[in-house]
């Protein structure tokens, strides 16, 4: 009987180049402190509009605008990993039915502005997830759904899945719950769509909560 | 029709075979030098054809042990072997040529507790990705390895 040898063992690329987690913090960090993507045009055209007398009026009345637009149509891709995901479905479905709030399921990332991690992330997935999450355009929302998403949950200590989704994509809302029921993640799109129309300036990064529970 | 005597006849032939009290399963613990002919007398003249499952189990200074689980779905008897590697070992021998459903089973255990098993034509592992370092379900796997960049 001949032996196949089993495959070579690649050596694990990055871990351990970097000095600590912060800084591989920072090389990874999908948002910048600045802001989404944006011309430093536009920057220095609303800069100056806000400082002109009077100029505040008209960038804040556009925030409100540009924020009421983006929190009233926020569609998130359907994308589903575990369990969570059937109460992400039931969220979806006629009895709660998110389509109230502009919510609509999209099946393509392309056209879609919030993403629910609904579930376990493995270390598997988290490269599609990534890579899922890459191809959305600016400005984009992510709710971390559930115990898993938030920090690995029962399976923490397990060695595939991974610490929580915040170690792969900036996370806005956390729900709580193994899994959340509707309600829950309703209201958590409800807290998402407050943190959307608190989006701090024009095309500015979004503002963490501080009034809401 | 093939009774749980016959099967007890047919295993007593092998050298340092051990049969279990019960016979749901019959649970045979034997060399692993004997692994492989086990399997082919289990199949081809008691008619165990049915693979059901492979695993393993680590039990830390006192080596590994496979397991795995074949079914007479005619007589409704099925058997449960076993066999202990012995300490350091990680070679056994390869259930594919015999039972077909062993092919995924064998690169999962392989997958998860690095048992080499010889003349399996595709010893890949089947879940964890390419790049794994180490065999997680190994008593010896520490709990929270870091996994670059996720983990």
């Amino acid at each position: 009987m001949e032996i196949k040898p089993p495959i070579p063992v690649v050596p694990a690329p990055v871990w351990k180049d970097f000095k600590d987690l912060q800084e591989w913090q920072q090389l990874h960090q999908r948002r910048p402190e600045s802001g989404d993507k944006h011309s430093a045009a536009f920057e220095t055209l609303t800069e100056g509009l806000h400082q002109f007398p009077g100029g505040f009026v008209l960038t804040t009345v556009t925030d409100n605008f540009l924020n009421w637009a983006r929190k009233s149509s926020c569609w998130p891709v359907t994308f589903g990993l575990a369990c969570c995901a059937i109460e992400m479905m039931a969220t979806f479905a006629s009895r709660f039915d998110v389509e109230r709030l502009g919510m609509v399921p999209w099946a393509s990332p392309r056209h879609a502005d919030l993403m629910i991690i609904s579930g376990t992330v493995t270390i598997k997935m988290a490269p599609m997830l990534l890579r899922i999450y890459d191809q959305m355009p600016d400005p984009k929302w992510a709710v971390s759904m559930g115990s898993c998403a938030n920090s690995g949950g029962p399976f923490r200590h397990g060695y595939h899945v991974v610490k929580g989704v915040d170690r792969i994509i900036p996370v806005d809302v956390y729900v709580p719950g193994c899994p959340p029921p509707p309600e829950s993640l309703l209201n958590g799109l409800l807290l998402l769509q407050d943190q959307i129309a608190h989006f701090r300036q024009t095309g500015k990064k979004a503002a963490p909560t501080e009034k809401h529970d | 029709m093939v009774t749980v005597a016959d099967v007890r006849t047919r295993v007593s032939s092998f050298a340092g075979a051990q049969v279990g009290e019960g016979d749901s399963p019959i649970a045979i613990t034997i060399a692993p030098t004997d692994w492989l002919p086990l399997a082919v007398a289990l199949r081809r003249e008691l008619g165990f054809g049915f693979f059901s499952f492979m695993s393993a189990v680590d039990w830390k200074e006192d080596g590994l042990e496979v397991v795995a689980w074949v079914d007479n779905t005619d007589a409704r008897l099925s058997v449960l072997m076993k066999t202990r590697l012995g300490v350091g070992v990680t070679n056994c021998a390869s259930l594919v040529s015999e039972y077909r459903g062993a092919n995924w089973m064998e690169r999962e255990c392989f997958d998860m507790f690095g048992i080499r098993f010889e003349g399996h034509p595709d010893l890949r592992r089947i879940l964890l990705s390419d790049d794994w370092v180490g065999h997680p379900l190994l008593k010896s796997y520490d709990v929270d390895t870091p996994y670059p960049p996720y983990r």
